[in-house]
C-alpha cells in the first residue's frame, strides 16, 4: 500500500513554501533592526505580528467578511453570466463576431476607472461592488469554457451526431463536461481576479473591507496595520484558490492528471 | 433478396473556404446484403471515412444517393452503430455508464434491463470486470472494446467500423479481430469494416471492396469464400494469400522485375516481402504479427 501522503509530497508541496517564509522572516527582521529601517517604509514582521493582534478579532472579521462576500457573490455572478455567454458563443459563430469585441473591449479597461462610474450609477451597498469583482472576474472563464468546449473532439461530436442528439444535449452531455478542465483553469484565475476586483471597489467607496482596511490604516500612517491587513488578503486569495481546486478534486476529479502524471 | 446498405453513383466533394474543392469520391457503387461483413481497403487518404460518414448520415453525397433498408440517407438515423478509429471515450463517465450514453444521450431513461444488457455486453468484450473504471485507468485495446459494446447498445442493424483496431499493437490487434468475429457470429449484423490492413479484410469479411486513390471508387470485390469460423488456421489456407496477393496488386500495381513473383506459398515464408507495402502502411507489423501467431 502506498501511503496517502508520502513524506516527499509534505517534504515537497507543503512545507517546502513554510520552510522558505520561516527562513526569510528573520533575515527581515534582522535587517529592519539593523539597519533602522523606518515602519513608514518597511515595518519588521514583529511588529507587523503587534499590529495584527492590536486590533480586535472580532474587527478583522468584519473586514475580512465583507471582503470575501462581495468577492464570492461577484466570483458566482461571473460564472452565471460567462457559462451561458460562451455555450451562445459556441452555438453561433455569428454571436461570437458580434460579442467577443465587447468582451475583450470591456476586459482591457482598466476597472479601476470604470469603479466610480458604477459606484455612482448603482450607489451604495454590495450591489456595485459585486458588480465590479464580477465584471474583472468574468473573462477568463469566458475564455476557458469557450475554448474547451470548441476543443472537443470531432468524433466525439460525431457520436453525438450519429445518435441523433438535441443541440442541448450536445452542449450539456458532451461539449461542457469535456471542458471542465479548461473552465477550472479559468475559475483559478477568477477567483483571485474577484478579491481584486473587491479591493478595488473598497478604495472607491466602502466602510468595510480588507481593501478599506488598508487605505485607511495607511492614511492614518498605520504602515504595519496595513502591511497586517495585506498579508490577511493575500491569505484569503489563496485560501480561496484552494478551495477552488478542492471543488475540482472533490466533485470532478477525473479531470486532473493522474498524480504520477504531474 | 433486397440490399441493405445500398451505394448509387455515390460521390462526394470536399469543399473549403481555402482550398479547392476536392474530389474524395465518384461513382461508388456498391451493396450489401443483410448480416453480410464486408471490409473496405485502399490506399490511405483515399476517402475510406467518407464512406462511414455517408453511410451514418453525418455527411451527405454530393452526387448519387446512399441507401439503408431501401430509404435514402440524409441525416443520421441512430440505426448505426459506429466504432471510431480512437476510442472515443468519455473520460467523465465510468466504463458502465460509457456504454449506456447512447441511451442518455438520446434522452432515454436507462432502467435496469439496460444496465442489465449494458453488463451483458462488456462480459461479451470481457470487460465485465471493469464496470466501474474510468476509461483512463483501460488500456488502449481495452478502450476499444468498451467501444464496441457502446456501439452495440442499441442493437443497431448496421455496424460500421472506421479502422477500428488500427491504434492497437499488433498482438491484441488480431486477438481483437477474432474477438470481433465471435459477437457478429453471436449477435448477426451488417459490418462495413474499413481498415488498411489487406490480411485483416480478408481474415474477416465475407467480401472485400478495394478502393483507388483519389477520387476514389471501388475497383475491385472481392468474396472471401475463406471457411468460418475463421480461425488463426485460416491464415496458412492457400486462398488466404492468393486473395491478399490480388488485392495487394490492386493497390500497389502488379510487382515490377526486380521483385519476386511470388506465389502464394513464398509469401507465406516471408512476410512483408513487399516493402512498398512496408512504406505505404503506417503500421505494416499487423501482417506479420497475424503470421507468427498462427
Amino acid at each position: 500500500m502506498k501511503p496517502l501522503v508520502s513524506l516527499r509530497d509534505v517534504l515537497g508541496q507543503r512545507l517546502l513554501p513554510i520552510l522558505a517564509l520561516l527562513a526569510i522572516l528573520p533575515l527581515w527582521e534582522l535587517a529592519c533592526r539593523l539597519f533602522g529601517v523606518p515602519d513608514y517604509v518597511l515595518p519588521a514582521p514583529t511588529a507587523i505580528l503587534e499590529a495584527f493582534l492590536n486590533v480586535d478579532g472580532q474587527r478583522w472579521m468584519g473586514h475580512l467578511w465583507a471582503t470575501v462576500r462581495v468577492a464570492l457573490m461577484g466570483f458566482a455572478l461571473a460564472i452565471l453570466v460567462s457559462l451561458p455567454l460562451a455555450i451562445l458563443m459556441v452555438r453561433s459563430v455569428f454571436l461570437t463576431r458580434t460579442l467577443f469585441p465587447f468582451l475583450v473591449v470591456i476586459q482591457s479597461t482598466p476597472i479601476v476607472a470604470v469603479a466610480p462610474l458604477i459606484i455612482v450609477i448603482l450607489g451604495a451597498g454590495d450591489a456595485p461592488r459585486t458588480v465590479i469583482a464580477c465584471l474583472i472576474a468574468f473573462f477568463p472563464i469566458v475564455v476557458a469554457t469557450t475554448t474547451g468546449m470548441l476543443a472537443t473532439p470531432r468524433e466525439m461530436l460525431e457520436l453525438s451526431r450519429s445518435l441523433k442528439a438535441s443541440p442541448a444535449r450536445e452542449i450539456w452531455q458532451v461539449r461542457l463536461p469535456y471542458a471542465v478542465p479548461h473552465i477550472f483553469s479559468g475559475l483559478k484565475v477568477a477567483i483571485t481576479l474577484a478579491i481584486i476586483g473587491a479591493v478595488i471597489a473598497e478604495f472607491v467607496a466602502a466602510e468595510q473591507g480588507l481593501g478599506y482596511f488598508v487605505q485607511f490604516s495607511t492614511s492614518y500612517f498605520r504602515i504595519p496595520q496595513a502591511f497586517a491587513a495585506l498579508f490577511f488578503l493575500s491569505a484569503v486569495s489563496l485560501l480561496l484558490f484552494k478551495a477552488v481546486q478542492l471543488v475540482q478534486q472533490t466533485f470532478f476529479g477525473w479531470s486532473l492528471p493522474a498524480d504520477d502524471e504531474r | 433478396m433486397k440490399p441493405h446498405v445500398e451505394f448509387i453513383e455515390v460521390g462526394h466533394c470536399y469543399r473549403s473556404r481555402r482550398k479547392a474543392p476536392v474530389q474524395s469520391l465518384l461513382g461508388v457503387n456498391l451493396s450489401i446484403a443483410r448480416h453480410e461483413f464486408v471490409a473496405v481497403v485502399g490506399p490511405s487518404g483515399c476517402g475510406k471515412s467518407t464512406l462511414l460518414r455517408l453511410l451514418s448520415g453525418l455527411t451527405r453525397p454530393t452526387q448519387g444517393e446512399v441507401r439503408m433498408f431501401g430509404h435514402p440517407v440524409r441525416e443520421p438515423g441512430g440505426e448505426v452503430g459506429i466504432v471510431f478509429q480512437k476510442p472515443t471515450l468519455l473520460p467523465w463517465l465510468n466504463v458502465l455508464d460509457n456504454v449506456l450514453f447512447p441511451l442518455r444521450h438520446q434522452g432515454r431513461v436507462v432502467g435496469r434491463q439496460d444496465r442489465t444488457r449494458a453488463r451483458e455486453l462488456l462480459d461479451t468484450v470481457g470487460l465485465g470486470d471493469f464496470i466501474a473504471s474510468r476509461p483512463d485507468e483501460l488500456s488502449g485495446g481495452m478502450q476499444q472494446r468498451v467501444g464496441i459494446a457502446r456501439a452495440l447498445l442499441l442493437d443497431p442493424e448496421v455496424l460500421i467500423m472506421d479502422e477500428p483496431f488500427s491504434a492497437l499493437d499488433a498482438l491484441s490487434r488480431e486477438q481483437m479481430g477474432f474477438e470481433l468475429l465471435r459477437i457478429w457470429g453471436e449477435r448477426p449484423k451488417t459490418v462495413l469494416f474499413i481498415t488498411h490492413s489487406i490480411s485483416e479484410a480478408v481474415l474477416l469479411a465475407d467480401r472485400v471492396l478495394v478502393m483507388s486513390p483519389r477520387p476514389a471508387s471501388i475497383v475491385d470485390s472481392l468474396d472471401i469464400d475463406l471457411p468460418r469460423p475463421r480461425t488463426p488456421a485460416t491464415i496458412d489456407l492457400p486462398a488466404f494469400n492468393v486473395h491478399t496477393q490480388r488485392i495487394r496488386r490492386h493497390i500497389f500495381g502488379p510487382p515490377g522485375p526486380g521483385e519476386s513473383n511470388v506465389t502464394a506459398g513464398a509469401l507465406t515464408e516471408s512476410p512483408l516481402a513487399n516493402t512498398r507495402q512496408a512504406a505505404d502502411s503506417p503500421r505494416p507489423a499487423t501482417h506479420q504479427a497475424i503470421r507468427h501467431a498462427s
